[in-house]
């Protein structure tokens, strides 16, 4: 029996095990390799994805839960690499290795969704439940601070525009 | 012209123009002319960059990028003396290739230091091909030329872009000696300069070994056996039936599950059982049975001797002891192993992965299974992360076999258990230390006896304070234990600099001394007159503990308590000043400054990122991490109880650098060593307790 899934904005059908977690869905039978293993148990964060938009670790996400569910990965998070969040990242070198990072983003994304203007407690609150074993936290942090300005920025020159 | 692949070459490298300009490493030792130039295609030689006539600069970066900023920094400081901007250069990754690069390895905080001069020749002497180009179209002296982003300027207001002159400037000859720029005017070293991978990460590209997918490829979990022990059967008749499963296989002591897809491999795993015969195995009451008889053993390697240790700690007025101890640990990269390996009927053997080493991994493969390492082709992903971990190449040798056996092309991945309990770890290490002070309180006697298991030397000898004090002693006892053990960032001294650094804490206190003015004192001794050989410069100590003591306010913020420590570990010098302040009844740490001589900073942003990387893993393994055996099984086996430290448990902390225009050391891992011991002394003078063994109890 075939599972349709919605991830990034495209609409799939895959004849595999519906017990397959999501993460291994989206490596192995969709290509998409952005999203990372860590750890495989809820601990690291490294395959943070959006279901519905909201910030969640896919390694332990059997497919069947998300069937009707809108699935966003860093690779659908925004079609250019602009995303404010991806913006700031590069602008103040967040990455050392690298690979804990589209978790980070994920999570970063999501986190200023909710809360376009984060203080700095819920930053630090909001990116604890993701490790990097590089170290690179203090970057994250104000990376985060820095994406929150651009999309402010951004928000009200489009405003601007459209008046 | 006979139409030869090299004419051919030539013919349609003029056609383009390009400049390429190759390096041998071999002949370059110290040697003249060891540069090549060539209009040809930079696949055809020893390439290190490349120019086309559009102006577009390409620099091969020859190291895999681990983490620690290298294919990042390397082309900078090529960039730098070829004077082009920054903008317009492209990096690429070079693939192994042992005909054209020495040194591709990453380790050892040696991949930039060993490079500097190299790549400023190999930009410098570019540069100078460029202008002599010019030089020679406009008819005016070479010396009147000078250049600007790429572009020569001649004495007459001419201007050729570096692009224009490729073709020509690659017929030049290769000069000697190349004049390199004044340190005053660079314009990319010492700045801060971007990851050249950062568009990939932050799109999710798939650049790391574990996101390779090749034609073909099957996917295999392995079990590894407990250390010690050897298979005695498997059953597998289950797995062998589950959907996707291609093969269960066993080979050396390991069984393999082959499948079609991770999760369907996974699955088949948990089906699988394995009975294993050991003796003996190892067990935490082993290990520390092992401890106690190598601090008992007259049998102790003595390591360095100066004056006479037994004879001035009998006179003394005061001694201070004690023990410290230091757990095995996981490097525990976010990456977890993996390795991809095509072993073909044809003998030839396609390996991809993310290794530190790939040179050995080609040998080793070549050697195991008796092909011919010519025909081993190694292609380099990006890693997350290594820590030293990626210097050991077992993880590809089993892919490699396991390829070989069943003769597909296969990728290895490890779980996270896996690679938690599947070897390679740091040593265990027991330190013990002994003091005799004068009655005065300055330390006459210094006594150490590291004993490690599986660690080798467990001490660094001729280390600081070492030159200072007139008696010494240093020892070493090596257990041999089955469970595997390998460099981890800042090997040996990511323990024993904690362990010495608080031991001469108690040495400060119980001398009445200022733990920052005793080790001034010793500095200014072991300068002066040195005990013995030393291996450090005392003016680059002092300095870096100077600065430490002025930009931490040492002992001036009220309310704060504060632990010192500084050391030496490849080649650079951190001194380290930890801020606490108890919360709750607990010490909890609030900042750190680090000052760092690690010669010219290459690349201010990643310098930056290295520093305080190091001083945040040197704080949580200090504080979290253990590795228990039992029955030759380690445990934890994941993050969720072997905890890494998080967001939400870092202090702030201020990276200072020396500004000296020495050339370039380590890196990667000289901050490390001297957290565990700042931290403990912070935390020691805001809560009188000491902490003898890592993981901390607080
Ligand atoms: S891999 Fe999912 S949280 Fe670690
Ligand atoms: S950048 Fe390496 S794990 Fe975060």
């Amino acid at each position: 029996m075939s599972i349709q899934l919605t991830i990034n904005k495209k609409k799939v059908s895959l004849d595999i095990d519906p017990n397959t977690p999501l993460l291994w869905t989206l490596r192995d039978h969709m290509s998409l390799k952005g999203t990372k293993f860590g750890c495989g148990i809820a601990q690291c964060g490294a395959c943070t994805v959006w279901v519905n938009g909201e910030a969640t670790r896919s390694c332990v996400l059997p497919i069947s839960a998300v069937a009707n569910a809108d699935i966003t990965t860093i690779e659908g998070l925004s079609e250019k690499g602009d995303h404010p969040v991806q913006v700031a990242w590069d602008q103040l070198d967040v990455p050392q290795c690298g690979y804990c990072q589209a978790g980070q983003i994920m999570t970063a994304a999501s986190l200023l969704k909710k809360k376009p203007k984060p203080t700095a407690t819920e930053i630090v609150d909001g990116m604890s439940g993701n490790i990097c074993r590089c170290g690179t936290y203090h970057r994250i942090q104000e990376a985060v601070k820095l994406a929150s300005d651009l999309a402010s920025k951004k928000k009200s020159s489009t405003t601007k525009k459209s008046a | 012209m006979k139409n030869t692949r090299r004419s051919f070459l030539q013919k349609t490298a003029l056609a383009t123009g390009a400049f390429c300009l190759g390096f041998d490493w071999f002949k370059a030792e110290g040697k003249a002319g060891a540069m090549v130039a060539s209009a040809v295609d930079a696949g055809r030689f020893n390439a290190y960059l490349e120019i086309s006539s559009l102006g577009k600069v390409i620099l091969y970066s020859p190291n895999p990028e681990i983490g620690q900023g290298i294919k990042t920094a390397f082309p900078v400081v090529v960039a730098e003396e070829l004077d082009v901007d920054w903008k317009d250069v492209e990096v690429r990754q070079a693939n192994l290739d042992t005909q054209h690069f020495e040194r591709q390895l990453t380790g050892g905080s040696g991949a930039l230091k060993h490079s500097w001069d190299r790549l400023r020749k190999a930009g410098a002497t570019a540069r100078q091909m460029f202008i002599q180009a010019a030089a020679q179209t406009w008819k005016v002296d070479a010396s009147t030329c000078k250049t600007a982003g790429g572009v020569v300027l001649g004495p007459g207001g001419q201007k050729a872009s570096y692009g224009s002159l490729a073709s020509l400037a690659a017929t030049m000859t290769v000069p000697a000696e190349p004049t390199y720029k004044n340190r005053k005017d660079y314009k990319i070293i010492g700045k801060r300069t971007k990851g050249v991978d950062n568009a990939n990460v932050v799109t999710g590209k798939p650049v790391f070994g574990l996101d390779i997918d090749k034609p073909g490829m099957v996917i295999a979990q392995i079990i590894r056996p407990p250390f010690g022990a050897t298979l005695k059967s498997f059953e597998a008749t289950d797995a062998l039936k589950m959907p996707g499963i291609v093969d269960v296989i066993s080979f050396k002591n390991k069984v393999a599950i082959v499948g079609q897809s991770t999760w369907q491999v996974m699955q088949a795993r948990a089906a699988v059982s394995c009975k294993y015969d050991g003796q003996n195995l190892e067990s935490e009451s082993t290990h520390k049975k092992w401890f106690d008889e190598g601090m008992a053993t007259d049998k102790a390697q003595v390591q360095r001797k100066d004056g006479d240790f037994q004879a001035a700690i009998a006179k003394a007025a005061k001694v201070v002891e004690a023990t410290y101890e230091c757990p095995f640990i996981s490097h525990s990269p976010m990456e977890p192993m993996n390795f991809f390996a095509d072993v073909r009927a044809d003998g030839s053997v396609l390996l991809a992965g993310p290794t530190q080493v790939p040179q050995s991994a080609q040998k080793a493969v070549a050697s195991l299974l008796k092909l011919d390492e010519k025909k081993i082709e190694v292609e380099l992903s990006k890693m997350g992360g290594g820590f030293g971990r990626r210097l050991n190449n077992d993880y590809a040798l089993e892919a490699a076999e396991l390829s070989s056996l069943i003769k597909k092309p296969v990728k290895v991945m490890w779980t996270r258990e896996d690679d938690m309990t599947g070897g390679i770890y740091r040593p265990a290490v027991r330190y013990h230390f002994k003091a005799g002070l004068d009655a005065s309180g300055n330390m006459i006697a210094f006594y150490l006896r590291g004993v490690g298991l599986n660690a080798g030397n467990a001490t660094r000898q001729d280390n600081f304070p070492v030159g200072a004090i007139d008696n010494v002693l240093i020892e070493s006892v090596n257990q041999v234990s089955s469970v595997t053990t390998g460099p981890w960032r800042a090997p040996i001294t990511n323990f024993l600099g904690y362990a010495e650094q608080a031991f001469l804490d108690e040495v400060a206190e119980a001398g009445g001394k200022d733990p920052i003015q005793m080790r001034l004192d010793w500095l200014a001794r072991a300068k002066s007159n040195p005990v013995g050989k030393i291996t450090y410069e005392p003016d680059r100590f002092i300095e870096v503990i100077k600065q430490a003591a002025e930009k931490s306010q040492w002992k001036k913020k009220p309310g704060v308590s504060q632990g010192f420590s500084v050391y030496f570990s490849h080649l650079s010098y951190v001194a380290q000043v930890a801020d606490a302040v108890m919360v709750n009844g607990k010490p909890k740490i609030t900042h750190v400054t680090a000052v760092t001589d690690c010669g010219e900073v290459v690349n201010l942003s990643g310098a930056e990122n290295q520093v305080k990387g190091a001083i945040i893993d040197g704080m949580g393994h200090a504080m979290f991490a253990k590795l228990r055996f039992n029955e030759g099984v380690a445990a934890p086996a994941n993050f969720n109880s072997y905890r890494l430290i998080r967001g939400n448990e870092i202090p702030t902390i201020d990276a200072h650098f020396v500004d000296n225009g020495i050339a370039p050391t380590g890196l990667g891992e000289p901050a490390l060593p001297p957290t565990g011991g700042s931290v403990a002394n912070a935390i020691y003078a805001a809560s009188k307790k000491r902490l003898y063994r890592q993981p901390f109890d607080i």
